[in-house]
C-alpha cells in the first residue's frame, strides 16, 4: 500500500478515536473553547489531508462538519445534542469510507448527499434533528451499491426526496429507512469478510506507543545517571575487583543508550515525504508555479519531537504557498521569477535544531493586518496603532486569525498558524516570524533539546557548576596575566585578543548574577577561562572560574517556572548525583548583548571562516632546489606526504609512487630539484577526484597566515609570482601548471565527477587580481568548466554585449571600478543573462555584504581559496539552475 | 471580590476537598503556624536537603534537589507566604506533583496526617493577609490552633504573582 495511504489511515483513526471521546465531552460542556478548538482543528486536519490524497468523498463529509464546527467555534451555533449526533455521523460515515479505503485502496463510489445536506443546514442554522435512523442511511452507502443495484436506485429516489423536503427533515428521515434495513445484511458480511485480510497496514512494523518508547528512554537515562556514578566510585581504586564487570556494564549501557535513542530518532526528511505531493497538488489547485526545495532532510530529531512538528509544518509549507506565494502574473508584475520558491532548511545550531521555511512570495502586508485586526476586535484602533511590526506580524498566529480574504479548501480559516504556534510551544520551542512586505516571509522554528542526551562541557563560575552543550562549544582557552591570552578592557567591556581578533566576552558569573561576581582583576599566577562559543554567526566568549571533564548528560525540561530565563535550556542530574543548569549559550548571547550581537557581528563575521582569519590565507612554505623558499596556498594542498625513495620507480623517464593503491607520478619543481638518494622523501600532494600528483620538495618549512600580495613574474612559467611571507619573499608556484605537466590529459577530460552528463558547462570568472585568475581557472577546469575569464566588470558587461553565454559567473566582490554587487545588479537588470546563476567570491565578507549580495541577485558566496566550498557551490548551483528549467 | 471567593470554592472540590465528612491532611509547621496539605497531593516528605542554586530563578524558588533521579524544585513557603527567611538547610519539605512536575515545598518541621471533619471548615477570613488568602483554601478549627489549608496550584503560581507585582 501507498506509504502516504497508510500513513494518513492510521493517523486518521486515531484523530477519529480522539474526536470520538472529544466531542461526547462537549455535549456535556458546549461552552469549552478548548475542546471546540481542539475538535475543529481534528476535522479541519482529516479533511485537509483527504484533499491532497484526492479522496472527494471523505473531503466533502470533513468539510460539511468542519462548517457546521466552524459555526460552533464561533459561537454562531449553539451545540445541542443534534449537532453533536450529526458530527458523530459524519465521523462514522468517515470510518466507513476509511474501510473500504483500507481494503482496496480506493474510495467507494456514491455520494454522501444526505448527510452533507443535514450538515450544511445545519450550518446554516436550520434545526436539523438527526434521528437515529439516519447514521444507518448514510454509513451504507459504500458497499451497498454494489452489491445492490436496487439500493442503488433507493438512494437516487431518496436523494430527490430529500431535495423537495428540504424543510421537513424529519418527515423525511423516516422515509429512507427501508432500503438500508434492506441493505445492510449483505453488506456488513462482506465488510467483514474484507477485514480478515487485513493485517497488510499493521504486519509490517509495530506499533509502539511513545509512552513505552518514553519509560525506556527515562529508564535508560537512569542507568546512564547510576553507570556514571559507579565509574566515579571506582576510579579512585586503580585495582578494584568490580573494575572489569563495571567496564562491561557500561559498553552495555551504552549500546542500549544508543539503541533506544536510536528508536527515538528519525530524520526530518520523514515528515517532509509528504510534501512535494503536497505542493505539487496545491500548484496545480491554485494555478502557481512552486518550486519546493529541502535542505537538510537527514537532520535527526526525537521521534517525539517529530511527530509534533510535522503537522505544523505541513501547514506552514501549505500557507506559503497558498498565502505567501503570488500567483505567476502577479510575480511577473513584481519583477520576480515566475516560479515562487518555498525553501526548507533544517539543522543543528547551538543544541538546538532549527527548522526554516522561507518563501519568496508576497511577505506580510503589516496596513492589512492592522486593519484586519481592528475589524476583528482583537485591539483598539489606538492600540493596534502602538504595536510595532514585529507584533503585528506575530498575530497571525494568534488563534481566529487569517489574512485570506477568502476561504478556501487550502487554507483561510483562521487554524493552522495558532496550531502551529501551541505545538511547537508544546514542546518548548520558539517560533520567529520575518517578513518583508513584496519580499517574502521567513518563519524560523527553534527546538530546543528536550529529552536528548548530549555530550556537555562542565564548567564552574563563583562555586555553581554549570553544563554547557558541547555543539556550541568552539575552543576553550586559558587566560591568565601571564599567558599570551590576557584578558583586556575597552571601557568596561572585557575582550580578549585570539588569533589576531578581539572575541567578546561575557562574565558568566555576571550574567548569572552570582555571588561575588564582580572582582574580575586576575591575581598573578591566577587564571581563568574562555569558553568560546557560538552562535549563528556571532562568536563569543563566556568566561568560568574552572572548567571540569566533559560529561554525557540526560538533558530534561526546566520546571515551567524557570522557563523564562532565557540563560537555561534544561537541567540535568550528573554522575555524582548532583542538579546542574544547562547553559543555552543562545540565551546567553542575546541578553548580554541585544544590540551587540548586531554590531560585533558585523566585524566579527563567521566565526568559522574568521577563526582561520578573514583576509589572510594560509601558505604552505617549503623549500625545492634552492635556498629561497616557495610557497603555495594550503587549501590546494590535499596532503603532506613522505615517501621511502625505494619504492619510487620510474617509467618512460617519469618517477612514480604507489599511492593508495594507483600509481601517482612524482613531478619536480625544476631541474634544480633533485630527489634524495636514500630515506624518506617529502612531497606535497594535488589531488583531484582519481588523479593525484606528488610534488617533489627538499623541506616543509612552515605554514603562514599572510595577508597575500603577490606581485606576478609572467616570465617563469612554474610561477605566479612572488610575494613577502613573514618578511621574506617567497616565490609563489603555480600548481595549474605542474598538474599539467603530470597528466596531459588533466585539463581535457572533464571529471565525471562533478556531473553527470557530458556537457561542460561555461563558466565566467570575473576577478581583478591575476593571481586568482590564474589560481582558480586551472582548479575550475580541473573540474571540467570551461572557464572565461574578464578582469573587471566591464569586461564581463562586453561580453554580454558580444553575445556570449554562460552557466554560471563566478565573481569577486571587490573590484576597482564597478564591484561584485554592481556587477550583480546589472547581470540581473537585463534579459540575456538574468537566469544566470552568480557566485560571490570574496576574501572578507561580513553580514551586511552578505544580506546586500542576496539581494542584488547572487546565488551564493564561497570564500576565496576554500576550494571545495568553491567546487560544491557551483555544482549545487547549476544543479538547481537545470531543476528550475 | 466574590468571584474569589466562588473560585475558591470551585477549587475546593476540584483539589478533593467534597461534601464527605471529613478530609485528611499532611500538616506542617512554619513558624509556629500550622498548615494543611491534601494528603493525596503529597508524594513524599524529606528531611534536610542540599539544594543547588538556580541562578536568576524567582525569590521564592530555593534550589533544585534530585529525588531518586528526578529533579525537583524547591519552593521557599516562607518566603511565599511573605514570613521571615530561615535557614533552608535545615528546612524539612513536602515533595508535591503538579502537572507531571515535582515541587518540595520547604517547610519547618512535618507533623502529623490529620483527618478533620468538614463542619470544622470555615472560608478565609476577608482580613486576612492578600498574600495567605490568595494560598488558601480556607481555615480548619482545630482545638487550640487554626489549620489552614494551602492549594498547591496556587502555591507554584509564583511566576503570575511577579508579572503582576
Amino acid at each position: 500500500m501507498d506509504e502516504l495511504l497508510s500513513e494518513f489511515l492510521t493517523e486518521t483513526s486515531e484523530s477519529l478515536a480522539t474526536l470520538d471521546v472529544e466531542l461526547v465531552k462537549l455535549e456535556q460542556d458546549p461552552n469549552a473553547p478548548d475542546l471546540i478548538d481542539n475538535i475543529f482543528r481534528l476535522v479541519h486536519t482529516i479533511k485537509g489531508t483527504c484533499g491532497f490524497l484526492g479522496l472527494p468523498r471523505l473531503e466533502a463529509v470533513a468539510h460539511s462538519a468542519e462548517n457546521v464546527l466552524g459555526k460552533v467555534r464561533d459561537k454562531n451555533l449553539i451545540v445541542t445534542a443534534s449537532t453533536v449526533s450529526l458530527i458523530l455521523q459524519s465521523l462514522d460515515q468517515i470510518k466507513e469510507l476509511l474501510a473500504t479505503l483500507e481494503a482496496t485502496e480506493a474510495e467507494p463510489e456514491g455520494d454522501d448527499a444526505e448527510l452533507i445536506k443535514s450538515l450544511d443546514a445545519m450550518a446554516l442554522g436550520e434545526d436539523v434533528t438527526a434521528p437515529g435512523s439516519v447514521p444507518v442511511e448514510a454509513e451504507a452507502p459504500a458497499t451497498v451499491e454494489r452489491a445492490l443495484k436496487e439500493g442503488e436506485a433507493t438512494e437516487d429516489e431518496l436523494e430527490r426526496a430529500f431535495r423537495e423536503t428540504e424543510t421537513e427533515p424529519t418527515e423525511v428521515v423516516a422515509k429512507p429507512t427501508p432500503a438500508p434495513v434492506a441493505a445492510k445484511p449483505t453488506a456488513k458480511p462482506e465488510a467483514r469478510a474484507e477485514k480478515s485480510g487485513e493485517p497488510s497496514v499493521a504486519s509490517q512494523s509495530i506499533r509502539v506507543s511513545v509512552d513505552v518508547l518514553e519509560d525506556l528512554m527515562t529508564m535508560v537515562s537512569e542507568l546512564v545517571l547510576t553507570r556514571n556514578q559507579l565509574m566515579q566510585m571506582v576510579r579512585g581504586h586503580a585495582d578494584s575487583e568490580f573494575k572489569v564487570p563495571l567496564q562491561r556494564l557500561s559498553h552495555v549501557t551504552t549500546e542500549l543508550q544508543e539503541g533506544v535513542m536510536k528508536t527515538r530518532m528519525q530524520p526530518i526528511g520523514n515528515a517532509w515525504a509528504k510534501l512535494p505531493r503536497i505542493v505539487r497538488d496545491l500548484s496545480h489547485e491554485l494555478g502557481k508555479k512552486i518550486d519546493l526545495q529541502m535542505l537538510g532532510a537527514d537532520t535527526e530529531l526525537d521521534r517525539q519531537v517529530l511527530e509534533l512538528i510535522k503537522d505544523p509544518l505541513t501547514h506552514m509549507v501549505r500557507n506559503s504557498a497558498d498565502h505567501g506565494l503570488e500567483t505567476p502574473d502577479e510575480r511577473e508584475a513584481a519583477g520576480k521569477m515566475e516560479t515562487g520558491k518555498v525553501v526548507l532548511n533544517a539543522y543543528h545550531e547551538g543544541g538546538h535544531i532549527i527548522i526554516q521555511i522561507k518563501d519568496d512570495g508576497r511577505g506580510i502586508n503589516v496596513e492589512k493586518l492592522r486593519a484586519k485586526m481592528i475589524t476583528s476586535g482583537m485591539g483598539s484602533e489606538a492600540e493596534v496603532a502602538e504595536m510595532t511590526e514585529q507584533q503585528i506580524q506575530m498575530q497571525i498566529f494568534a488563534a481566529g486569525f487569517s489574512t485570506a480574504e477568502q476561504v478556501t479548501a487550502v487554507s483561510g480559516r483562521g487554524v493552522g498558524m495558532d496550531v502551529v504556534r501551541t505545538n511547537i510551544e508544546k514542546i518548548g520551542g520558539t517560533i520567529e516570524l520575518n517578513s518583508e512586505w513584496g519580499k517574502g516571509s521567513t518563519f524560523t522554528i527553534k527546538i530546543p533539546l528536550t529529552l536528548a542526551i548530549v555530550s556537555a562541557l562542565i564548567v564552574e563560575s563563583c562555586d555553581d557548576r554549570f553544563a554547557i552543550p558541547q555543539l556550541s562549544v568552539v575552543e576553550l582557552v586559558r587566560a591568565s596575566k601571564e599567558s599570551e591570552h590576557r584578558i583586556e578592557m575597552i571601557k568596561e567591556t572585557p575582550v580578549l585578543r585570539l588569533r589576531n581578533r578581539l572575541l567578546p566576552l561575557v562574565y558568566l558569573g555576571d550574567c548569572l548574577n552570582l555571588k561575588n561576581a564582580s572582582d574580575h582583576t586576575l591575581t598573578e599566577g591566577a587564571e581563568v577561562f574562555v569558553v568560546v562559543s557560538q552562535v549563528g554567526s556571532y562568536t563569543f566568549g563566556i568566561v568560568v572560574d574552572r572548567v571540569f571533564d566533559t560529561e554525557e548528560i540526560v538533558v530534561k525540561p526546566v520546571t515551567p517556572l524557570l522557563r523564562e530565563i532565557p540563560m537555561f535550556s534544561g537541567n540535568t542530574i550528573l554522575g555524582d548525583g548532583s542538579v546542574i543548569m544547562i547553559l543555552d549559550p543562545n540565551g546567553i548571547a542575546a541578553s548580554t548583548s541585544d544590540t551587540k550581537v548586531g554590531e560585533r557581528s558585523d566585524d566579527d563575521t563567521d566565526a568559522a571562516h574568521s577563526v582561520t582569519a578573514v583576509d589572510t590565507t594560509s601558505m604552505l612554505v617549503f623549500r625545492a632546489g634552492s635556498e629561497e623558499p616557495k610557497a603555495v596556498p594550503l587549501s590546494l594542498v590535499a596532503r603532506l606526504e613522505e615517501i621511502d625513495v625505494d619504492t619510487m620507480e620510474n617509467a618512460n623517464g617519469q618517477n612514480l609512487v604507489q599511492y593508495r593503491g594507483k600509481l601517482m607520478p612524482l613531478v619536480n619543481l625544476d631541474s634544480s630539484c633533485v630527489l634524495q638518494e636514500s630515506g624518506r622523501q617529502p612531497i606535497l600532494v594535488f589531488s583531484d577526484g582519481d588523479h593525484s600528483m606528488g610534488l617533489v620538495v627538499d623541506e616543509i618549512v612552515d605554514i603562514i597566515e599572510a595577508r597575500l600580495d603577490v606581485e606576478l613574474t609572467a616570465n617563469d612559467p612554474g610561477y605566479l609570482g612572488s610575494a613577502v611571507l613573514d618578511g621574506k619573499a617567497t616565490n609563489v608556484i603555480d600548481v595549474g601548471h605542474y598538474l599539467n605537466d603530470a597528466f596531459s590529459d588533466w585539463f581535457t577530460s572533464p571529471d565525471e565527477a562533478a556531473f553527470g552528463d557530458d556537457d561542460v558547462r561555461r563558466l565566467l570568472l570575473v576577478d581583478d587580481s591575476p593571481f586568482f585568475r590564474n589560481m582558480l581557472t586551472p582548479l575550475l577546469e580541473v573540474a571540467g568548466y570551461k572557464v572565461t575569464v574578464a578582469g573587471n566588470g566591464d569586461e564581463a558587461l562586453a561580453l554580454r554585449e558580444s553575445g556570449v553565454e554562460f552557466d554560471c559567473i563566478v565573481s569577486d566582490i571587490e573590484m576597482p571600478g564597478m564591484n561584485g554587487f554592481e556587477l550583480a545588479e546589472q547581470v540581473k537588470s537585463d534579459a540575456r543573462w538574468q537566469e544566470t546563476p552568480i557566485v560571490a567570491l570574496s576574501s572578507h565578507v561580513n553580514p551586511k555584504d552578505l544580506e546586500r549580495g542576496r539581494n542584488v541577485g547572487f546565488s551564493d558566496y564561497v570564500g576565496k581559496f576554500d576550494r571545495d566550498a568553491l567546487l560544491s557551490t557551483l555544482s549545487q548551483t547549476l544543479a538547481e539552475k537545470v531543476d528550475v528549467v | 471580590m466574590s468571584d474569589v471567593d466562588m473560585n475558591d470554592f470551585d477549587n475546593v472540590a476540584n483539589d478533593g476537598l467534597n461534601k464527605t465528612e471529613s478530609e485528611e491532611f499532611v500538616t506542617a509547621n512554619i513558624d509556629g503556624q500550622l498548615f494543611g496539605i491534601p494528603v493525596l497531593s503529597v508524594q513524599d516528605v524529606l528531611g534536610p536537603q542540599t539544594l543547588a542554586n538556580i541562578p536568576l530563578a524567582p525569590p521564592e524558588v530555593a534550589g533544585s534537589l534530585n529525588l531518586r533521579g528526578r529533579i525537583v524544585t524547591a519552593i521557599d513557603l516562607r518566603k511565599r507566604l511573605g514570613m521571615e527567611p530561615a535557614d533552608r538547610e535545615k528546612s524539612m519539605s513536602i515533595v508535591v506533583d503538579h502537572h507531571g512536575e515535582l515541587y518540595s515545598l520547604l517547610i519547618d518541621e512535618v507533623g502529623e496526617v490529620l483527618r478533620v471533619p468538614m463542619e470544622n471548615y470555615e472560608r478565609n477570613p476577608t482580613t486576612l493577609d492578600p498574600r495567605w488568602r490568595d494560598v488558601s483554601q480556607g481555615i480548619f478549627r482545630l482545638d487550640g490552633q487554626l489549620l489552614v489549608i494551602l492549594q498547591v496550584q496556587r502555591l507554584l503560581d509564583i511566576i503570575k504573582v511577579a508579572a503582576a507585582a
